[in-house]
């Protein structure tokens, strides 16, 4: 929970009768405070809007205007040759977005997305609380050790990790296959394979992302008390039966956080798919940011484009939702 | 995918630190039996997320013959350092790393800045239009990058950017999560030091720049990493930002050079080669300040 503030003071009137706001605002909302002063021109105002002018502006620019033109867009038949002249693009309404939902290629990216996010969320999840609850029971010195080396491909580009791993998947000279030889067997074609394809992916996106659970987790378990555990201990529970009713319930809210977090990243998944298999084999890979960047940037079909981004937009918005209701501390 | 999110332990930077409980305090400090079985596990996943590094660390070494040998040549038999000469020959790496060093050095200074002053205001100051402006905020940090594409691409077109780092840094130039993060980490410097500073008559940017900055630094040194590596690692709008291979930031010029057949001859060395220097800076750094990494944004990643 944001910690309140104690009350706040205003700015003063130059130097006398200092008047006391109270509460960081946001999420604590402990009580309403009395807001600033009504005259909305009073000097008072203008260190706050000073400060925030310059993100303001960026943020305006870069964020607000292109989202909105993004929509307009998405109704739009925004082409090439609008980049030069954007207003003498034509309005043709919904079209763009009936045309996707008939659209076999975005169809399939929908499906593949879905199935990247299903498999490789859990996944992800799954094995950074697993890693961090054995980083937790004391494993001493070499915690940080093995922190490090957890959280390392997380920091790493994702684009050169996926060049590395499309030569690791390399099913003549990768390392898997190398792995496979020493002990007589041969490597399937995995990035090859329409069926193995995206289970590559997945496997090197969860590499690549538990490190980011695992350290939120880890976080999250030092904030347990030793008292509550303790407790448990004495009323003779076992490992499993800690972990089940003490640990889990009481990781709800890092829980919450991680899987929202790693479903956002997940749903937008690009990079693996652009470096690794560009989409292919026949479309197996295919995911809707990179349907989106082709249909943009290759083929020059914007406002189809910006009707696929709002699309994703509003999947990732409804599912973000979705979990919100599924996974709110109920005990709150 | 996910960029790197902040990632905060509230621990100690030592996790050494932490000392083994005594024997009464049962599996927080495992059995011997146990503790073995705990050790093989992480090592064993150590194994897993290393083995790529060091693969490929291998293999930029290896000579053509090596990589290509059946069975699999794992330590080079006859080190070379073949491959970095073909990649310099082929991409003009220096230039690369300029423009990546250049851009993510620009947007983490102007992320320091920018976001540090929107923090102290949401934290320390009230004026008419702050709700509004944090709920943008938060707004803000819900919002995919990759939703604005389009028309961005078309503005620095019409603006005439492209290719220019200008394009590549404004739009990163202050996030929304470095607003939320320095509020939170404001919030906590006491009010009667800003009062009686403002008693004596400093002004509001004297007391910003000289009393509530130093006083977070922590959260500067974090956010800054965490903007750096964003930045450095940032793919998809410089992809789309940029034609002039000359100004391609490295991942840029890495994925352009992967995926082209006809540079690369089928050879894995030279990617091994360039993969090689675009990881190995930045897990040097990591390794390095590991412990900024792990502190404080705890508090505001999560509640």
């Amino acid at each position: 929970m944001a910690t309140t503030t104690p009350s706040r003071r205003g700015v003063p009137d130059r130097a006398h009768a200092v008047r006391s706001g109270a509460g960081a605002g946001g999420a604590a909302g402990r009580g309403r405070r009395p807001g600033p002063r009504k005259d909305r021109l009073s000097v008072q105002n203008l260190p706050g809007w000073m400060f925030s002018t310059p993100f303001l502006a960026l943020f305006l620019t870069f964020m607000a205007v292109p989202i909105v033109a993004t929509f307009v867009m998405s109704f739009t038949d925004f082409g090439l040759r609008n980049v030069a002249d954007p207003f003498a693009t034509e309005f043709v309404g919904v079209e763009n977005y009936a045309r996707l939902f008939d659209d076999e290629r975005f169809l399939t990216s929908l499906f593949n997305t879905f199935y990247f996010v299903v498999l490789g969320v859990p996944l992800t999840v799954g094995a950074g609380l697993f890693a961090a609850v054995l980083l937790n029971r004391g494993v001493g010195r070499l915690r940080t050790f093995f922190r490090v080396g957890f959280y390392a491909p997380v920091v790493t580009s994702i684009v050169a990790v996926a060049v590395v791993w499309r030569f690791v998947l390399d099913p003549a000279d990768g390392l898997i296959s190398g792995l496979a030889s020493e002990v007589g067997l041969r490597s399937p074609d995995f990035l090859g394979s329409k069926a193995l394809a995206m289970p590559s992916l997945i496997v090197m996106a969860v590499w690549r992302n538990l490190g980011t659970a695992m350290v939120l987790f880890l976080a999250g378990l030092q904030g347990i008390p030793a008292e509550v555990r303790e407790a448990a201990r004495l009323d003779g529970a076992g490992v499993w039966q800690e972990f089940r009713r003490i640990t889990v319930p009481l990781l709800r809210p890092t829980m919450l956080y991680v899987s929202v977090m790693t479903t956002i990243g997940f749903l937008n998944v690009f990079e693996e798919p652009f470096v690794m298999t560009e989409g292919g084999p026949d479309n197996a890979t295919m995911t809707v940011s990179l349907d989106m960047y082709e249909q943009g940037f290759k083929f020059f079909h914007m406002g189809y484009a910006s009707a696929m981004a709002y699309v994703l937009f509003t999947v990732i918005l409804a599912v973000t939702l979705l979990q919100l209701r599924l996974l709110k501390d109920k005990t709150r | 995918m996910t960029a790197p999110m902040p990632t905060p332990t509230p621990t100690s930077p030592s996790a050494s630190a932490i000392p083994s409980s005594p024997a009464s305090h049962g599996p927080a400090q495992a059995r011997p039996a146990r503790r073995g079985l705990l050790l093989a596990v992480l090592w064993a996943g150590m194994a897993v997320m290393v083995a790529p590094f060091l693969w490929m660390a291998l293999s930029a070494f290896k000579s053509e013959k090596d990589l290509g040998a059946t069975p699999t040549v794992w330590i080079p038999e006859d080190w070379t350092l073949i491959h970095f000469e073909k990649l310099v020959g082929l991409l003009d790496v220096g230039a690369h790393f300029f423009n990546s060093t250049l851009v993510a050095v620009v947007v983490t200074a102007c992320n320091l800045v920018f976001c540090s002053m929107l923090g102290y205001a949401l934290a320390k100051l009230n004026f008419a239009g702050k709700r509004p402006v944090f709920a943008l905020v938060m707004c803000a940090l819900m919002v995919p990058g990759n939703l604005m594409l389009m028309p961005m691409f078309v503005m620095v077109s019409k603006m005439g950017l492209i290719d220019s780092y200008a394009a590549l840094i404004l739009p990163f130039a202050a996030g929304a999560f470095g607003v939320f993060l320095m509020r939170q980490f404001m919030t906590a410097i006491p009010d009667e030091l800003l009062e009686a500073a403002r008693i004596d008559g400093a002004g509001e940017w004297f007391i910003f720049w000289r009393i509530a900055m130093p006083l977070v630094k922590p959260a500067l040194a974090t956010l800054a990493i965490f903007t750096f590596l964003q930045s450095w690692n940032n793919f998809l709008w410089p992809l789309v930002a940029t034609n002039d291979p000359g100004k391609y930031t490295l991942p840029v010029a890495l994925a352009t050079f992967a995926i082209d057949p006809t540079k690369t001859n089928g050879s894995n060395g030279v990617l091994m080669a360039g993969a090689f220097l675009v990881v190995l800076p930045v897990l040097l750094v990591f390794i390095l300040l590991q412990r900024y990494f792990t502190q404080g944004i705890a508090t505001a990643g999560l509640k």
